[in-house]
C-alpha cells in the first residue's frame, strides 16, 4: 500500500501546453466514448513530465478537469500508484530494485552506494537537484539482477562499482548505455544463448519475401 | 532438452530485428488469415485440445477461459485484455516477448480476438517498461499499416483495434479485476466475482483477460497442430514455456523449454549450475514469489509444471525460478517477500492491509531471532486467517511463502531463536 501525504499548496498553476493537450488527446481517442477516465494514468504522465518529475495538486487538477472527473478521483489514482511522485524529484531518479531476486544478488549493497555516495537518504534529493534515489519493488528483469531504473531506463546486471561510473556520467552530463552493463544480450546467459543458435537462418526467407501476412 | 525448431519465441534474446521485416521472416504472420477464417469455434476447441494452460501464474485452461465468453452478442461490445503487467518477482518473461518480439503477441491478439469475438484489444502493460511499450506501439504502428490488424485485419474481413494502456507502478493491477479497474481510470482494486469479467468485465462488458505468453503462443499452435503442441511436456501441462532463471545461478537467464524438463536439468543447462555446485543450493521458489520454496531434496528430482510442482505443495506460478544457494539467509530472502507483500497489498481487504504488515514485522524479528518460539505457530496461524479471506489472491499470495518457509526451514528458525536467547543471556550475564 502505497503510503502518501500531500505537499501543501506550492507547485504553482498548472496548465497543459497545446503539445501537451495535443498528446493527451490522442490518449483519449484511445476509449470509447465517455470512457475519457480510462486515459487517466496517461494524462497523469504528460503532466508529470511537463511539471519536471513530479505532480502538483494544481497538475493532477488539471487533469481532472481536462477529462471531466471529479478532482477527488485523479488524486485517488495520483496517490494509489506508485510511479507519480507527488513531490519534487531529482533530474534522475535512481530506483533501486529491492525485492529478493535483486537482493539475492546485491541489491542492498547498490542502495547503500547510492545513498553514501549521494549524501542523502532514500526518497531525498541531492542539494542540486540532480538525484533522488528511492528503493522500489520488482522491477521485473530478474534474470539481469540487480539493476536499478533511472528514469525510464532500466539498467541490469550491475556491480556497486560500474553504478557509481553511471552516477558520475550523469553527473557529469554524459550518456550511459543502458541495459546489461556487462555487454550481455538481453536476458541471454551470460557467455552467449545456449540455445537458438540454429534458428532464424532456418526460417529466414520464408515468410520475408512472401507477403505472408496478407496470403494464405 | 528442446529443440531450436520447437522454439516459438525465436528471438528471445533480441538478437534479431524486432520489427515486421524481421518477424514476417522468422515465421509471424503467417497465413494468419487462414488462422482467422478457421473461426471462433474452432480455435477455442484447438486451444481447448490443445491443452494449453495460462502462463499468468493460475494455470487456468485457456481455451476453456476463452470459452466463457457469450456465444451471443447482446449489442455489448466484447474486449480482450492482454495482461502484460508482469510484476510478480522472479518473473521477466513477458517483457522479453514484448520488446523482442511484439509481432508474435499481436498476432496472438488478433487470432485469440477472433476466438472471442472481440473487435478491440487493450495490451495492459506495467508503467515501468517504458521501452517496451514503446516497442509495442511501434508495432502497432506497423501492423496498421500494413493492414495486417485495422479494419480488414489480414484481409480476413474482421475489424480488429490494439491499444497500449500504460500502469503506473501497481503489483495489484496484474490481479484481472484489479486490472479493469486501473484500465477504467480508477484505483486498481480487485472486485468481487462473480460476476465474473467474461459477463462483467471492462466497462460492463465482456472481457477476457490473460498473459502475454498465453496469447503469443496461440497462433503458432493453430499453425503447427495441436499435435505438435501436445508432444511436448506430459498430459494437462504440455508444450514450451519460458522459464526465467534468478538468483544464485551463475548464468541466469530466460529460456524457453519442454514444459515438465527436470528442474535440475533447467538449472544445471541454462542456469550454468547453482552458484557453488548443486550441493551448496539451500531452496529453489519455483514459479515466483507467490509460491512457497522448495528445499534441495526436491530439487533434485522435481520436474517443472503445474501439476508435479503442486504435488510438492508449490506451484509453478509464472516458471520464475528463483534459485537460493547456502550463503543467502533462506529466512530473510522470505521477509523480503513479506515487505513486498505488505507494499503491495492494495489496502481493500483488512486481513491483508493489516495481515501483510503483520506478518512482515514478526518475519523482520525472525530474520533476527528476537521472538518466541511459539511465534512461528502463531505466525502460521496468521498466515492461514489471511489466507482465503480476500477478495483476491494477494493475501494468498503474502501467506504462501511463509508456509512454505516454516514448512521446510522450521528448525531454522528455531535455531535463530534459541541462538539469539543464548545470546542474550550471555550479554545479560
Amino acid at each position: 500500500m502505497k503510503v502518501t501525504s500531500y505537499r501543501r499548496g506550492g507547485g504553482g498553476g498548472f496548465a497543459f501546453t497545446p503539445e501537451s493537450l495535443e498528446k493527451a488527446k490522442g490518449f483519449i481517442a484511445r476509449y470509447p466514448e465517455g470512457r475519457q477516465a480510462s486515459a487517466v494514468i496517461s494524462l497523469l504522465y504528460i503532466a508529470q513530465a511537463q511539471n519536471g518529475g513530479w505532480l502538483s495538486p494544481p497538475a493532477i487538477e488539471h487533469v481532472a478537469e481536462v477529462l471531466d472527473m471529479a478532482p477527488i478521483r485523479v488524486h485517488e489514482v495520483a496517490s494509489f500508484y506508485t510511479m507519480f511522485n507527488l513531490k519534487p524529484v531529482g533530474k534522475h531518479l535512481i530506483q533501486v530494485c529491492r525485492t529478493t531476486p535483486c537482493w539475492l544478488r546485491g541489491a542492498a549493497d547498490l542502495t547503500r552506494a547510492c545513498q553514501e555516495t549521494l549524501g542523502v537518504g532514500l526518497k531525498e534529493m541531492t542539494d542540486d537537484g540532480l538525484f533522488t534515489v528511492m528503493e522500489v519493488e520488482c522491477l521485473g528483469a530478474c534474470a539481469n539482477a540487480p539493476m536499478v531504473q533511472i528514469n525510464d531506463d532500466y539498467y541490469e546486471d550491475l556491480t556497486v562499482e560500474r553504478l557509481l561510473e553511471i552516477i558520475e556520467a550523469l553527473r557529469e552530463g554524459r550518456t550511459v548505455p543502458v541495459g546489461p552493463q556487462t555487454g550481455r544480450l538481453c536476458s541471454a546467459p551470460e557467455g552467449g544463448p545456449q540455445t537458438l543458435t540454429e534458428v532464424p537462418g532456418s526460417k529466414a526467407g520464408k515468410g520475408a519475401d512472401t507477403d505472408a501476412g496478407k496470403g494464405a | 532438452m528442446l529443440q531450436d525448431k520447437d522454439r516459438i519465441f525465436t528471438n528471445l534474446y533480441g538478437a534479431h530485428d524486432w520489427r515486421l521485416k524481421g518477424a514476417l521472416a522468422r515465421g509471424v504472420w503467417d497465413g494468419t488469415k487462414g488462422l482467422v477464417a478457421l473461426g471462433r469455434e474452432t480455435i477455442v476447441q484447438q486451444i481447448k485440445d490443445s491443452q494449453l494452460r495460462g502462463r499468468g501464474g493460475a494455470g487456468f485452461p485457456a481455451g476453456l477461459k476463452w470459452s466463457f465468453m457469450p456465444k451471443e452478442n447482446d449489442g455489448r461490445p466484447h474486449y480482450l485484455v492482454v495482461n502484460a503487467d508482469e510484476s510478480e518477482p522472479g518473473s521477466c518473461k513477458d517483457r522479453e516477448i514484448m520488446r523482442n518480439d511484439p509481432h508474435r503477441l499481436l498476432e496472438g491478439c488478433l487470432v485469440a480476438g477472433v476466438a472471442m469475438g472481440a473487435h478491440t484489444c487493450y495490451i495492459y502493460i506495467r508503467g515501468e517498461y517504458v521501452l517496451e511499450a514503446q516497442r509495442l506501439e511501434a508495432a502497432i504502428a506497423e501492423a496498421y499499416e500494413a493492414g495486417l490488424i485495422g479494419k480488414d485485419a489480414c484481409g480476413s474481413g474482421w475489424a480488429y483495434d490494439i491499444y497500449v494502456h500504460r500502469g503506473a507502478g501497481a503489483y495489484i493491477c496484474g490481479e484481472e479485476t484489479a486490472l479493469l479497474e486501473s484500465l477504467e481510470g480508477k484505483k486498481g482494486q480487485p472486485r468481487l466475482k462473480p460476476p465474473f469479467p467474461a459477463t462483467v468485465g471492462l466497462y460492463g462488458c465482456p472481457t477476457t483477460v490473460t498473459n502475454v505468453e498465453t496469447v503469443a503462443v496461440a497462433p503458432e499452435i493453430l499453425r503447427r497442430g495441436v499435435a505438435w503442441w501436445t508432444g511436448i511436456g506430459r498430459p494437462n501441462n504440455t508444450g514450451t514455456k519460458i522459464f526465467s532463471l534468478s538468483g544464485h545461478v551463475n548464468t541466469p537467464c530466460n529460456v524457453e523449454e519442454a514444459m515438465s524438463i527436470p528442474l535440475r536439468e533447467l538449472i544445471e543447462k541454462h542456469g550454468g549450475g547453482v552458484r557453488g555446485g548443486w550441493d551448496n543450493l539451500q531452496a529453489v521458489i519455483p514459479g515466483g514469489s507467490s509460491v512457497p520454496c522448495i528445499p534441495r531434496t526436491v530439487c533434485d528430482s522435481v520436474l517443472m509444471d503445474f501439476d508435479a510442482l503442486r504435488d510438492v505443495k508449490s506451484g509453478l506460478g509464472t516458471a520464475a525460478v528463483i534459485v537460493i544457494d547456502k550463503s543467502a539467509d533462506i529466512i530473510e530472502a522470505i521477509a523480503n517477500f513479506s515487505h513486498f507483500y505488505m507494499h503491495e497489498s492494495c489496502g481493500q481487504c483488512t486481513p491483508c492491509r493489516e495481515g501483510t504488515g503483520w506478518m512482515w514485522r514478526v518475519m523482520t524479528r525472525l530474520v533476527r531471532g528476537q521472538a518466541d518460539l511459539e511465534e512461528i505457530d502463531a505466525l502460521l496461524d496468521v498466515t492461514y486467517e489471511v489466507e482465503g479471506h480476500t477478495i483476491c489472491a494477494l493475501g494468498d499470495a503474502a501467506a504462501w511463502p511463509i508456509q512454505g518457509l516454516i514448512r521446510h526451514f522450521r528448525p531454522e528458525l528455531e535455531k535463530r531463536i534459541l541462538d539469539a536467547k543464548k545470546f542474550g543471556q550471555v550479554a545479560a550475564e
